[in-house]
């Protein structure tokens, strides 16, 4: 008994201490922000973990407004000309680095620059191909960066020329890959800027701390043009990858924003913090490929047995308890640049599951695949605890069809080797959105380039071949009527799914959770939520 | 082969006759192990209980409505219902707790016994090897140890798995192949003192070979320490293999095992108690009993004792 | 004595030199690569990124690149941590792992002593069937399941504790930590205390001193302790090996800087670089410890020569 007492007393003292240090009166935001950081460095980023802290403290021409669409940042105002070709960006009066020094369309031209030179090794440079000569000097073609098509025409103005009309541009540039770097501290230290001694920023935060697999702590930056209106003075953004843990922590009040819950504690934290869920759905689809180099997945009617095969409706609310919704094609509902197209519906959307079932069956058993003599095939996903459910759910859908399953899991890095190497038959993927546009996931189903006497297949694991669909893709790349444009995807979405290329499943939902004391939090279909829209009453 | 059976008739005769010789000492002894062992109630009862569990585990799933690996499609994640058959609920994808608690624990034991047995096996070996043998070969040998113990056991296992591809039988023993370090090191250590003994002097005098002197009176006399940290090993068997299976390198599904549910049941622990529960009962005692059968068995066997 | 001592380090260095050369091949067995993420990289980018970490070399001449480095003291970079070289890495976790590891092997181990002779000198009686049992859960319960429940009772139900995180060291953000780590550790202490006090107590000698009416406490003090602690002497190497390099689910669970969490995620993402420098790392750790249980065991035993 005197142990706990002793024990319980040195934890308050410790519990005074730590509010002592936080000084009086700041306004500290606690983030549980998932793994640890690979970098905070715009051109090394790959991850929505690194975009959080990234995107306080460095602003690019364009930023997200509290919703997520793009607004000018360190730009006041930009012209578009009539071919949608160049785009000329007036940076505001008086924008700094946190050190005091300008920042100038030259940080802008030495970031671009950076970020496609091979040397820098970018790994998602792709997202800025649209700029002319991205891609040829990203792969060593052009060695002369002056012929890169960003150009600062003066001290406060930064001109950028595309390979062709892009209409997600805006959006793109408010990706991190388009953020100025501070070309001065560069030049000094090289890539050893973003250690906390040499960082500076140009947004409303800067990193003053960093203890890897614990936290990296920002501060308000008094230099950012809009610090006024900035609420919060510190954001500590933790590193925490076991989320049932997260959820005790927060439940300890030790957290105040949560980016992702455990499964299963869905429907718990919508009963028990009522208020604080801020599930919604965003841009990203979770899917199944199946390998078409192979028998007899290379049968459209196969794959359409499989498909239909798949009662979507039981897996966001039953077996996932979070409420996904059922995806049939292949663009998430709310993307940008898709209006007037339908939501693509299978010509089986009308059809009962069982009614489905018995369809798939027949199909199955026409190709000579029953309970008897069944279809054997392999699922590989990877590790995962919501992966694992869905598979083995899915097996078991399959199994009515006259389809004998095997579940193989492996670490992520295994998987994701097999799929690229087309060592698969049905895989687990899924894709969240880099930018609000149609192409960026009809892209998946293009056919593979050659290259070098290999197929270079990208993303597309399925190897889905239509050459169709490649011309159509290739029309709206150069159509610069939107709608127009649009009408063309939609025809190339169609296509694809009619055949089915892959199998989706379902529309993918960010799961935040928002401690009461946070205002300004809005649920968007990016999932990006900048600090310097949020506030926060002690 | 005629040659080698002949060889081994002559070898199982001379140890028939040295047997005779030493009988009357020996049949006392493990008569006395036996009556000591029967006098601790604590390892008496463990015995039951985990012959109960091996009934259960072995057994149990034929008198079950469900199969561990059927999905019941009206009652996902539900709590225990006597009704529908789901005796201890049932878990995220709709099956049969009950029935996946009794497969899991038929893989748990299966997997710790096998690779128990080989850790036993080779690092009693290994270990009286080099503590018998000392010198340069002990030096040698135990800095092998020390490399084995420095490398990233992960990566053994992400090979292993490489090799052995989903046979988790095949894949314990090569996990009981990497778990005999430590056992190794406490064998070795015991010997260094044991080959120091009189016995073990007398032995060598009379020109035994070394083999014969490890195997005959160094060996018998590690059995308390092996004993107890074989039963020490179990445990840790079952939870490296929860932990394997969580990095998606153990049991494939839909089989699972004792450590696998526990590790999907604790993240649930307040909004699904049925996946924690039955698990974390059924491992708990499971362990509780093989230590105190550990216990008795190395009071038992020690000769030196009353 | 000191010669020994003196070889034993000397000899570290060849056994370092083998463990990293062992791990360096053997991790480019394993499939994958480091940069296998959930997206296909464009060829280009992913030429880019290897001729970047010289992984466009044939494998023999990495070797040499990296072992050259290395005797220059350079441990080369990460290739999924950028902003931090794996130097650095390791310099900024060994602290905490060192602070953690260290505190729960001197808790764990005097408790386990101590609950072992207990046990020991009790035995079959209730006080040593209470203390097997409680020893035996901190046993057998995961530790992963012993953080969570840990957190769940004193972080959020009773709220004695921070549920998590580090400040500065502060003692009450360690307490829960380092309870997870001491119970596995104390509990195979105590097991192995308490078998071989048990077989001590056996013994001719201490039959004859307590014939010779000696007291129980002078038997225990004097005959009794020192070779009863031989066998647990052994485990204590591995025992602190475990602790240290066992620290990921507790560097997880409550959000702890150390390099515990970097010797399996690091393998599994196949960060070749932190491997090798944990590896190296731990290496030097368990040779110290090792070496400084011999050391101890020859004064248990003096029966045990140098050679």
């Amino acid at each position: 008994m005197k142990f706990t007492q002793t024990l319980t007393a040195v934890a308050t003292a410790g519990a005074m201490a730590l509010l002592m240090s936080t000084a009086a009166s700041a306004v500290t935001l606690n983030m549980m922000n998932g793994s640890e950081p690979g970098s905070i460095d715009p051109h090394q980023a790959s991850g929505d973990w690194e975009n959080r802290i990234i995107g306080d403290y460095i602003e690019g021409l364009m930023t997200e407004d509290a919703n997520a669409e793009a607004i000018p940042g360190q730009a006041e105002s930009y012209t578009i000309s009539d071919d949608g070709l160049v785009y000329t960006f007036k940076l505001r009066d008086g924008i700094q680095w946190s050190d005091g020094e300008p920042v100038t369309a030259e940080d802008f031209v030495f970031a671009f620059q950076r970020l496609f030179d091979p040397k820098t090794a970018s790994d998602y440079a792709y997202l800025q191909f649209p700029i002319k000569n991205g891609s040829e000097i990203s792969d060593g073609t052009i060695t002369d960066f002056n012929e890169l098509g960003v150009k600062a025409l003066d001290d406060r103005t930064v001109e950028i020329t595309l390979e062709g009309p892009t209409p997600f541009f805006l959006q793109a540039l408010t990706h991190y890959t388009a953020y100025p770097v501070p070309k001065h501290v560069i030049e000094k230290v090289g890539n050893n800027w973003t250690q906390v001694e040499n960082i500076v920023s140009n947004g409303p935060y800067t990193p003053t701390e960093w203890v890897p697999g614990s936290y990296i702590k920002s501060v308000k930056s008094e230099t950012y043009w809009d610090a006024e209106n900035v609420q919060i003075d510190e954001v500590n953004y933790f590193v925490q990858d076991d989320l049932a843990a997260a959820l005790s922590r927060y439940r300890a009040g030790e957290y105040d924003i949560l980016v992702d819950i455990p499964a299963d504690q869905a429907e718990w934290i919508k009963t028990n913090l009522p208020g604080q869920d801020y599930f919604a759905p965003f841009l990203g689809i979770y899917y199944y490929v199946i390998n078409q180099e192979k028998e007899p997945f290379n049968n459209p009617d196969v794959r359409k047995a499989l498909s239909m095969a798949i009662n979507r409706d039981v897996i966001g609310p039953g077996v996932l308890g979070t409420g996904e919704l059922p995806a049939y094609g292949w663009v998430p509902e709310g993307t940008a640049n898709y209006e007037g197209v339908e939501p693509y519906q299978p010509e089986w959307i009308g059809l009962s599951y069982e009614e489905r079932v018995a369809e798939a069956k027949s199909i199955m058993e026409g190709l000579g695949y029953t309970s008897s003599s069944p279809l054997s095939l392999q699922l590989k996903y990877n590790t995962n605890d919501n992966h694992q459910r869905v598979a083995v759910a899915i097996a078991s859908m399959w199994e009515q069809i006259g389809v004998k399953t095997e579940l193989f899991n492996s670490e992520t890095a295994v998987h994701y080797d097999a799929l690229r190497a087309g060592d698969f038959e049905v895989g687990r993927a899924g894709w969240l959105l880099d930018y609000s546009d149609p192409s960026n996931t009809l892209d998946l189903l293009r056919t593979g380039i050659r290259q070098e006497g290999t197929m270079n297949w990208g993303n597309n694991y399925g190897r889905y071949s239509n050459e169709e669909f490649d011309s159509l893709m290739d029309q709206a790349s150069t159509e610069q009527d939107l709608a127009a444009r649009a009408k063309l995807l939609g025809q190339a979405e169609k296509i694809a799914m009619d055949e089915t290329a892959a199998f989706p499943i379902y529309w993918y939902i960010a799961q935040n959770v928002v401690s009461p004391k946070v205002t300004g939090f809005v649920n968007n279909a990016s999932d990006i939520h900048r600090t310097r829209w949020l506030s926060k009453s002690e | 082969m005629a040659g080698i059976t002949g060889k081994d008739a002559v070898l199982t005769e001379y140890a028939n006759r040295l047997e005779t010789l030493d009988a009357p000492k020996g049949r006392s002894l493990t008569q006395d192990a036996v009556r000591r062992l029967v006098r601790n109630k604590a390892a008496v009862l463990s015995v039951f209980v985990v012959g109960f569990i091996i009934l259960f585990a072995f057994v149990g799933p034929y008198l079950l409505p469900w199969t561990y690996d059927k999905i019941d499609w009206n009652n996902i994640r539900q709590g225990p219902d006597f009704e529908a058959g789901h005796f201890a609920g049932t878990d995220q994808n709709g099956r049969d707790m009950l029935a996946r608690i009794m497969q899991g624990t038929q893989m748990s034991l299966i997997v710790a016994g096998v690779a128990t047995l080989v850790s036993v096996f080779i690092g009693v070996i290994y270990g009286a090897v080099a503590g018998y043998f000392g010198g340069k070969v002990d030096a040698v040998m135990m800095r092998f140890v020390d490399i084995m113990y420095a490398l990233p056991y992960i990566l053994f296992v992400i090979i292993l798995v490489v090799i052995f591809g989903r046979n988790p039988v095949l894949l314990f023993v090569g996990i009981g192949c990497l778990e005999w370090l430590t056992m190794a090191r406490i064998v070795r250590g015991q010997t260094l003192s044991i080959k120091e003994r009189e016995f073990v002097e007398a032995a060598k005098a009379g020109g035994a070979k070394p083999w014969t002197i490890i195997m005959r009176h160094i060996v018998p006399n590690l059995t308390g320490p092996v004993v107890i940290y074989a039963t020490l090993t179990v445990p840790e068997i079952i939870l490296t293999e929860s932990f394997l299976s969580y990095l998606g390198l153990g049991v494939q599904e839909p089989q699972t095992s004792l450590g696998t549910l526990i590790s999907f049941g604790s993240p649930v622990a307040e909004t699904l108690p049925w996946m924690l529960i039955g698990p974390a009962v059924v491992l708990v005692t499971l362990l509780l009993c093989l230590t105190y059968i550990g216990d008795g068995l190395r009071d038992a066997l020690d000769p030196k004792d009353r | 004595m000191v010669g020994y001592v003196t070889r034993r380090v000397l000899s570290a260095i060849p056994i370092a030199l083998i463990a990293v050369t062992a791990c360096f091949f053997i991790l480019r067995l394993a499939p994958g690569g480091p940069f296998d993420g959930e997206r296909a990289l464009p060829p280009t980018t992913l030429a880019n990124l290897r001729a970047h970490y010289n992984l466009d070399l044939p494998l023999i001449q990495q070797y040499f690149i990296y072992v050259g480095r290395l005797l220059q003291g350079d441990f080369g970079p990460s290739m999924v941590y950028n902003d931090f070289t794996v130097a650095q890495m390791l310099w900024i976790g060994l602290p905490f792992t060192l602070m953690l590891g260290f505190s729960a092997f001197i808790i764990g181990t005097i408790v386990g002593l101590v609950a072992g002779a207990l046990s020991a000198v009790n035995q079959n009686k209730w006080p040593d069937y209470v203390l097997v049992f409680l020893v035996m859960i901190g046993l057998v319960v995961p530790n992963f399941l012993m953080a969570a429940i840990m957190q769940l009772v004193f972080g959020v139900y009773l709220d004695w504790f921070p549920a998590g995180g580090w400040q500065n060291g502060s003692l009450a953000h360690l307490v829960l930590p380092i309870t997870v780590l001491v119970l596995p550790h104390a509990g195979r202490t105590a097991r192995l205390m308490r078998g071989s006090m048990i077989e001590v107590l056996g013994t001719n000698y201490v039959r004859t001193a307590k014939s010779k009416g000696l007291g129980q406490r002078l038997i225990l003090a004097r005959h009794a302790i020192k070779p009863a602690l031989l066998p647990v002497v052994s485990y204590l190497g591995p025992g602190l090996s475990y602790l240290l390099t066992g620290s990921l689910v507790v560097e997880q669970v409550f959000a702890l800087p150390g390099i515990g969490k970097y010797f399996i995620s690091a393998a599994l993402n196949r960060d070749y670089g932190l491997v090798l420098g944990t590896t190296i790392l731990y290496m030097f750790i368990i040779l110290a410890v090792n070496l400084l249980v011999d050391v101890i065991y020859a004064w248990l035993d003096p029966k045990v020569r140098y050679s």
